[in-house]
């Protein structure tokens, strides 16, 4: 249980340094502002015709936002050589990773729920379906996004042109999250008929989480390597 | 410092004596390939029936297949070697799955290319968003991902223990991408051999199948003449930066 304390810590450690500088969250919330207003010039709100865009909007905010987060998280590290510090430190490589997915997962989340409901609020959006398994999938998706990015963002983190990089490595790799979580968001906000195959997708989308999370986990080891 | 000048010694007694081997390799090699394409072109153009809707243009089924063979192939190597890389840390593991990625890269802009070709004449479009053409696409994309790694600034082992760990990664996630986007939608491609989910296994023409079977031969040959060389290549530019890094401490001295 070592694992899971050290790795607590470290997430408390960069959430209590965002509280005092509040830098990530507020350029992630802003720069999701900024996209749904993109979005509202690019698909007109008033057109009904909108509404089948919306799912795909959604995941384009997470997925924008999350990679200013994940840059961020490995490379604040850097400044001060405090990453030779973190490996250096009594502890194993992967709870360095449980803890930087722990603190981006947790702002990941403060995003989505200050944003989301201001894009349903500005494409004037009336939620029909069911809250439950929404919630779920944008969890269940995010979860899959930032274990994936936290472990791709550790590796970019050793480039020097990181920012540029990340993108390149994290997309391709994160496509069946992307069209999971997008269908059956898509079906959970629009058809609420074919739930079904939501929950497959949902089930898609979870098996790619634990696989992932398994392989980030083994593989961090050789990421983290002095 | 000590460390390079330890590994330095190492690696040039190794490859000059590697280097007498690969040269008779890569001839065999050479002259296989030559042959044995030869032979495919004999067998794609005369033997083989011609298609009856698509007539010659299906001709590029042949090459179209076999170089997304050798690119899967050329990938699932880099695979390999990237774990053996992990666990033994020896370079020339590294040298060989960066060489057989980059091979890989070539043969997917070649099966992305000949496809858009020969969908042009069957499908009467350039593209379909469709399961295998969306998987090779990213699969595209991924290593391009690990090519840019490659390029990274910094020590060799730092970048061939990234690239491993990144080549493992983007393999594992291959079968799952055509899974995904296969279950998102199902429409152009016939499924040849064997049966799909929803389309029956059209089946081929026994002729077709032995020039098929025959070119993939020549291709897997071509991949190792391809692959042979291009280890050589980079053991000649590590040799040659061991000698800078040797006369540039010479002329520091």
């Amino acid at each position: 249980m070592n694992l899971f304390r050290t790795a607590l810590l470290l997430a408390k450690k960069d959430l209590y340094s965002e509280l005092k500088t509040k830098q990530i969250l507020t350029t992630q919330i802003i720069f999701a502002g900024l996209v749904i207003v993109v979005f509202s010039f690019a698909f007109d709100p008033a057109n009904n015709t909108t509404k089948a865009v919306i799912p795909g909007v959604i995941w384009v905010i997470i997925v924008f936002a999350g990679i200013l987060g994940l840059n961020r998280s490995f490379i604040s590290e850097q400044r001060n050589d405090t990453m030779q510090g973190l490996l250096v430190a009594p502890m194993e490589s992967s709870s360095i990773y449980l803890g930087k997915f722990l603190a981006n997962f947790a702002m990941m989340l403060v995003v989505e729920i200050v944003s989301i409901p201001f894009l349903f609020l500005l494409f004037d959006f009336k939620f029909n379906g069911s809250l439950g398994y929404f919630v779920l999938v944008i969890f269940l998706g995010s979860f899959g996004f930032i274990a994936i990015g936290t472990f791709l963002a550790a590796l970019a983190a050793n480039s020097k042109s990181s920012e540029m990089l990340l993108p390149l490595l994290l997309f391709p790799i994160t496509t069946p999250i992307l069209i999971g979580v997008v269908q059956a968001t898509k079906i959970i906000l629009t058809n609420m008929e074919k739930l079904s195959s939501a929950i497959a997708w949902i089930q898609l989308v979870t098996a790619y989480d634990v696989i992932f999370f398994v392989v980030c986990f083994l593989l961090i080891d050789y990421v983290l390597e002095v | 410092m000590s460390m390079n000048l330890e590994r330095e010694k190492a690696v040039l007694t190794g490859t000059q004596l590697s280097e007498v081997k690969s040269t008779n390799l890569s001839k065999i090699l050479f002259g296989a390939t030559v042959i044995s394409m030869l032979i495919s072109l004999y067998f794609i153009f005369i033997f083989a029936a011609e298609e009856t809707t698509m007539h010659a243009a299906q001709k590029i089924f042949y090459f179209h297949v076999s170089s997304a063979w050798l690119a899967f192939m050329a990938f699932f190597v880099t695979f390999v070697f990237s774990i053996l890389f992990l666990i033994k840390r020896k370079r020339i593991f590294d040298t060989y799955a960066y060489v057989s990625a980059e091979i890989g890269i070539v043969f997917t802009i070649i099966v992305l290319t000949t496809g858009p070709i020969w969908a042009k004449s069957a499908w009467n479009t350039w593209w379909v968003w469709e399961p295998r053409l969306i998987t090779t696409l990213i699969l595209f994309f991924i290593y391009i991902a690990y090519i840019m790694i490659r390029q990274m600034d910094g020590v060799w082992d730092k970048k061939a223990r990234l690239s491993s760990v990144f080549g493992i990664i983007g393999f594992a996630d291959v079968p799952i991408v055509f899974f995904a986007i296969r279950w998102w939608q199902t429409k152009f491609h016939p499924i040849v051999f064997g049966d799909g989910p929803s389309q029956q296994g059209g089946g081929i023409e026994s002729s077709m199948l032995v020039a098929l079977l025959v070119t993939i031969t020549a291709f897997t040959i071509l991949y190792a003449y391809l692959l042979n060389k291009g280890v050589s290549f980079e053991n000649m530019k590590i040799k040659v930066d061991r000698y800078k890094e040797k006369l540039r401490e010479e002329l520091e001295k």
